[in-house]
């Protein structure tokens, strides 16, 4: 097994945190993992991408040119990346903040709303974890239970009441790109 | 077992520095190494040690002066600029043989350069970089596992050759997490380093001592600049001799030997690992340590092998030292870029059709 990801868009949006969860829940699962945030001097509002890869291999380079899967949560992003992903690999699209589709027809390309869906749990700030649900659930590659772990590592004690939000945001992200990848 | 986390490579370092004993870390912030000042402002404090801000790196190599002279274990971490700005001062630390440790995370240059990852700054780190002929212990970590690690042993290089010890990285690896093993390693057991019986810490009524930059009839050890240099000049020999390291993978067989070194050789070997699945029969020589040089293991690879490869975050650096290593007895390329990392196609394709060709 191996796979790889990019995950960008506005800083702020957070693009860093969710790649952090994803290669911490990959670790927790006994994989190999690299996590490479890239935000250089951008302030709030920059552009930011983080590249995840996990492996059932060690891995001794974290550099993907032209990732195999993309989740972008922006147009700027999807501009970027879109020519660059592997044929056949996945491309999430926020679709509440992309307002055109994707060009490709090689690459299997799924809108999430993720803006709208993470309102519906409950909080805007859960966009990323609503993308990362959908990008574990097309992908397989970590448990709900994993992120979960991961995510009680990263945030601090006296931030665990969100616990049970981040959840449901997973799962609402996981529920739509099943109900909508198969169209 | 081990505690295994998933950390960045700044932090990695941070954490070592505190485990190997570094009580004193002087720093003036600059990108893409401000999580190591971070990591050391929050976390040497609780570890009963002193955290400084200082003006500028100029300042900081300075207070590092003089905590190195009182003997105690200490660091700075900085970038491209800011390590020009240290320059002067290391160049003292090399004249009053004082130990201590830099990690340098290397950015785009020269001038202000740029926040990517570049191999730039090979010549001034492993050639001396500011005036008067001396040199640093280099380590070139290739992960943060090593990163890690060789931050611990930095410590005990700079202090069991009075150096300075340079942990040379960059961008990506800074910013990079992993997870690593936390454990304590060491270059030289503790009981091995020498003790330290020239630190000024106050007269006491024992007798006078001086640290001296340099030499004078009277003063010091050193009568004259020749004294001072050739015994300078007698350590790096001694350390060329014991510290030199290198890591050699599928050489024994290669028609194409792979030289490069940090998170370049990280590149080569996930490259390696696919070719020779391929039967190209291509290896890697990775100087662990470039300064000392592994000069030896590849004039020797080069009596058998007659293609060479350097690969370099920069435009051709190391490779005049492998070119000098190796001769006339083989065919040196070169493959290099000076911002941003070179990927993994790039390298896999230099090395295949070098291998292809006849």
């Amino acid at each position: 097994m191996k796979l790889d990801v990019i995950f960008s868009g506005f800083g702020g949006q957070g693009v860093l945190v969710c790649g952090q969860l994803l290669a911490q829940a990959g670790m927790l699962e006994g994989k190999n993992v690299t996590y490479l945030p890239v935000y250089g001097s951008e302030v709030r509002g920059g552009t930011a991408h983080s590249t995840v890869i996990i492996s059932d291999e060690k891995i001794h380079y974290p550099y993907i040119e032209r990732p195999s899967n993309a989740v972008v949560f922006n147009l700027p992003s999807l501009t970027r990346y879109e020519p660059l992903i592997a044929s056949g690999g996945i491309l999430l699209i926020n679709s509440s903040m992309v307002n055109r589709n994707a060009e490709r027809e090689d690459i299997n390309a799924v809108y999430i709303p993720a803006n709208s869906l993470a309102t519906e749990v409950g909080s805007e700030q859960v966009v990323n974890i609503v993308l990362l649900g959908a990008f574990a659930a097309a992908t397989g590659v970590v448990t709900t239970d994993s992120v979960m772990d991961s995510l009680k590592m990263i945030l601090p004690e006296r931030r665990h009441n969100l616990l049970p939000l981040n959840r449901e945001a997973i799962e609402k992200g996981a529920a739509f790109y099943k109900d909508n990848a198969a169209s | 077992m081990a505690e295994i986390v998933l950390i960045k490579g700044n932090e990695a370092a941070g954490k070592a520095a505190i485990m190997a004993g570094c009580t004193h870390y002087y720093g003036y912030p600059i990108t893409p190494q401000n999580e190591i000042p971070e990591y050391m402002s929050l976390h040497l404090p609780e570890a009963g040690g002193t955290f400084i801000q200082a003006e500028s790196e100029t300042s900081s190599i300075n207070m590092m002066f003089g905590s190195a002279a009182a003997g105690m274990r200490t660091m700075t971490s900085t970038s491209g600029p800011g390590y020009s700005l240290m320059l002067e001062g290391l160049s003292h630390f090399a004249a009053a043989e004082l130990p201590c440790v830099l990690v340098l995370v290397s950015r785009g240059g020269p001038g202000g350069g740029s926040l990517e990852s570049t191999q730039l700054d090979y010549f001034s780190v492993t050639k001396g970089g500011a005036h008067g002929g001396y040199r640093n212990i280099v380590l070139a970590p290739m992960d943060v596992q090593e990163f890690f690690d060789h931050t611990q042993m930095a410590f005990d290089l700079a202090d069991k050759y009075r150096m300075v010890a340079v942990v040379l990285t960059e961008a990506t690896l800074g910013n990079m997490a992993k997870p690593i093993e936390i454990k304590r390693v060491h270059a030289v057991p503790s009981e091995e380093l020498p003790a330290k019986d020239w630190v000024m810490r106050g007269k006491a009524g024992k007798k006078k001592k001086l640290i001296v930059g340099g030499a004078a009839p009277g003063f010091g050890s050193f009568n004259d600049l020749n004294e001072l240099n050739r015994h300078l000049a007698d350590k790096y020999r001694t350390v060329a001799l014991n510290e030199t390291r290198y890591e050699a993978i599928e050489i024994e067989e290669a028609d194409v030997v792979v030289v490069a070194f940090g998170i370049t050789a990280g590149g080569v070997k996930q490259s390696l690992i696919q070719l020779n699945q391929e039967g190209y029969r291509a290896g890697m020589i990775r100087p662990i340590t470039l300064f000392p040089f592994p000069t030896e293991i590849i004039r020797k690879t080069s009596e058998r092998v007659k293609k060479f490869l350097v690969v370099e975050g920069n435009m051709g650096q190391m490779v005049e030292d492998v070119q000098f290593a190796v001769g006339d007895k083989a065919e040196v390329s070169f493959l290099g870029k000076a911002e941003g990392l070179i990927s993994l196609e790039e390298i896999y394709s230099a090395i295949r059709s070098l291998c292809e060709k006849g």
